[in-house]
């Protein structure tokens, strides 16, 4: 199988990391994996901000990179950039005029798949033959639980693997307050949000906090490591590449 | 509206340094997320009720000038008033020359967002007419002289404390400690309120088109009273609160109260059709005034119709992630929460309330919530692209950079530049292996509650290259 990756903006330039995780476990997979270098950000943080006319710019520029690749999928390390081009660029391109737009969109969002999501329901693997001893806990983040309705597969991936102790959370599918704008224009509401977050994930007894998305990681790691807590995070990615 | 405080980072500020505000909230909301959890699970298919539900609201409010009309025809015949009032202003003068014509001189209102919305009470004692209120709720919030934080537990911000020497300063008969106390205070002082009162003034939780039913749900039994004790009776009501048949109603009575209190039931359903005795010489009066106030200039929005299916349930709020930090209060107006934040910019204007609509983390967390399952994340980001469409509350600041953003991204070249450089800046803050200030918003903005990691090493596009990743 044949598989573009979609790092999306923040792996690449924040946490090259993860993207090289997915790349490990992907590989170790079986899956052949392509990398455009062309491609640069999907315009999320312009359209969640109320900026149409840049996002729309830059949805044509992910468009014009993944319509001509031939892979079957394209896989992306981030629930809200999946939601962003699956959910939210159909209203980009929503005048008759657009039609166009909306065809070649057509053919690259059908392709569009989350991490755990191609994992699980493309690949038909849970048990990615990782092994990590800790006790984690999973943080459903907001946009790949109520965009994408995927709460389920990562935490097959997770259970599956060895010497891992999987710790629910109390209320794992609420927001870390991250928000993508809104966490530095109402940062003081951001953080009172995010410090319920924190209080329950401490509370779990869990030593790593994974989830799906780098940002709401960001957000729960600042958190974690300003409030000088011992609690690491862990992108599904990175764990799913750990080996004994 | 003349608000303390007219920004709503202030008034969030003040609410999050609240700690009663703060421990008022948690308990209620949390007390009402999981009261719902528990009636929704008496519902065999709740996700096929709310999905008619919402399509009843779908259809009526796309017909809604068919339904209001079949509404009058009913409403008339059975002896009922109705007046069209295109403005706040005109419900208030409606009623206020209908108490003058009538001398009444006190009035008791049922608990009513429509009426806090266009600040009925002021115009009332303006013009000289006692309103007193009469959900106990709303009875504390007007002894305080504050504005509701709730849409259905308007006084949800109070301890039992607070409310407690409320009574004690505002009605001096001792202080009453214990929560039967509070109530039975209450209602001494209230039940004098009905005897001689004039007027009773409520809202609608709907009106039904096809019977001319007026239907109110609540639990105190105090709306009832205000609509039969009495003589008058005037109901003001938002023209989308109108459903088209009787058994539509079925569905609706089985949303509202397990979204709103987390009941199966409420303990008064009242149906009300027309005047009590029509056209005898008690003279008896219903007015049905049917309020636009803004309804039809959303309505007119094909992208916002949607927030008019509303039901007024506070489902949206409990959930709300902001709304349970924050309180009802610091949203500046009368309606707050996911909710609020779509239809106050809309019925004041973007201008004046535009920035309620970016206070979200759009976490969906409300959509899921609504028992009429309105896209609430959708309309957030529909009223912030017209925000910015027209510069409403002007960033030129964050425009530039969106604009250099954009163009960076359709330039991968740039992109991969720009990139190196940020993550060059970035470095040069980092302290212990993470960067706990920046000099520069917004990223001081992140730096004043959270670190920031350090960027992990080279980029993945330079890995991919270098590391022959191919």
């Amino acid at each position: 199988m044949r598989v573009a990756l979609f790092i999306t903006c923040l792996v690449d330039q924040m946490f090259p990391d993860v993207g090289e995780a997915m790349v490990a476990t992907l590989r170790r997979l079986g899956v052949e994996v392509s990398f455009n270098d062309a491609q640069t950000c999907c315009g999320q943080v312009a359209f969640n901000t109320g900026y149409r006319p840049e996002a729309r710019s830059m949805a044509e520029h992910f468009i014009r990179v993944f319509e001509s690749d031939r892979s079957e999928f394209i896989v992306a390390p981030s629930g809200s950039c999946t939601a962003m081009v699956r959910n939210f660029y159909g209203e980009l391109f929503h005048r008759p005029e657009d039609r166009e737009w909306r065809e070649r969109l057509a053919r690259v969002k059908p392709k569009l798949r989350e991490f755990s999501e191609f994992i699980v329901n493309e690949l038909g693997v849970e048990d990615v033959g990782a092994s990590f001893a800790h006790r984690v806990t999973y943080h459903d983040a907001c946009h790949l639980l109520r965009e994408l309705g995927i709460s389920d597969q990562p935490r097959r991936l997770i259970r599956s693997v060895r010497n891992l102790n999987l710790i629910e959370m109390e209320a794992a599918d609420t927001c870390c307050g991250f928000g993508g704008t809104f966490s530095v224009k109402y940062g003081e509401i951001s953080n009172a949000i995010m410090q319920e977050k924190l209080a329950r994930i401490e509370k779990s007894g869990a030593e790593y906090v994974i989830a799906n998305d780098s940002s709401c990681l960001m957000q729960i790691a600042g958190g974690l490591s300003r409030t000088g807590s011992r609690v690491k995070t862990m992108h599904l990615a990175e764990l799913l590449a750990k080996r004994v | 509206m003349a608000l303390p405080n007219p920004n709503l980072t202030q008034r969030s500020h003040a609410a999050l340094e609240n700690d009663v505000l703060q421990g008022a909230l948690k308990r209620a909301t949390d007390t009402f997320i999981e009261r719902r959890r528990e009636a929704i699970t008496s519902v065999a298919d709740w996700e096929a009720l709310r999905q008619r539900a919402r399509l009843v609201k779908e259809h009526t409010i796309n017909h809604l000038d068919y339904y209001l009309e079949q509404l009058v025809t009913r409403v008339e015949a059975h002896g009922g008033k109705v007046f069209w009032a295109r403005t706040g202003e005109d419900v208030s003068k409606y009623i206020i020359d209908l108490a003058r014509v009538r001398g009444v001189k006190s009035v008791v209102k049922g608990k009513s967002m429509a009426t806090e919305e266009i600040e009925l009470n002021h115009a009332l004692e303006a013009a000289g007419v006692r309103s007193v209120e009469t959900d106990l709720g709303e009875y504390i919030i007007q002894l305080a002289h504050e504005k509701p934080s709730h849409i259905i537990v308007p006084a949800i911000h109070k301890t039992r404390a607070q409310i407690a020497d409320l009574f004690e300063e505002k009605l001096r008969e001792g202080r009453p400690n214990e929560v039967a106390e509070i109530t039975a205070m209450a209602r001494r002082r209230l039940r004098n309120e009905f005897l001689s009162a004039e007027m009773g003034i409520t809202g609608a939780n709907f009106a039904i088109a096809e019977t001319g039913s007026i239907v109110l749900v609540e639990n105190e039994g105090n709306i009832r009273l205000s609509t039969q004790v009495p003589k008058i009776h005037v109901a003001v009501v938002g023209i989308e609160k109108v459903i088209p048949r009787f058994d539509d109603l079925s569905v609706f009575l089985r949303l509202l109260p397990r979204s709103g209190t987390g009941q199966k039931q409420t303990a008064y359903v009242s149906f009300l059709n027309g005047a009590r005795q029509p056209k005898t010489e008690s003279g008896f009066e219903f007015h049905l005034v049917l309020m636009d106030n803004g309804r039809t200039r959303i309505l007119a929005d094909e992208q916002m119709r949607e927030s008019l299916y509303c039901i007024r349930c506070g489902a949206c709020l409990n959930v709300c992630p902001v709304y349970q930090k924050i309180g009802g209060q610091a949203y500046g107006w009368i309606y707050p929460g996911p909710i609020g934040a779509v239809i106050s910019p809309q019925l004041q204007s973007l201008k004046q309330s535009g920035d309620l609509p970016f206070a979200s983390s759009l976490c969906g967390a409300c959509r899921d919530a609504c028992p009429v399952a309105i896209n609430l994340p959708d309309m957030l980001l529909a009223l912030r692209a017209k925000a910015k469409e027209s510069d409403i509350g002007s960033r030129p600041a964050e425009r530039a950079a969106m604009r250099g953003v954009a163009f960076v991204a359709r330039h991968p070249k740039l992109f991969a530049l720009s990139g190196s450089l940020m993550r060059v800046f970035a470095r040069l803050l980092v302290r212990d292996g993470r960067i706990k200030s920046a000099p520069l918003s917004p990223l001081s903005d992140w730096t004043n509650y959270r670190d920031l990691p350090a960027p992990g090493g080279p980029s993945f596009r330079k890995r991919w290259k270098q590391k022959d990743m191919k």
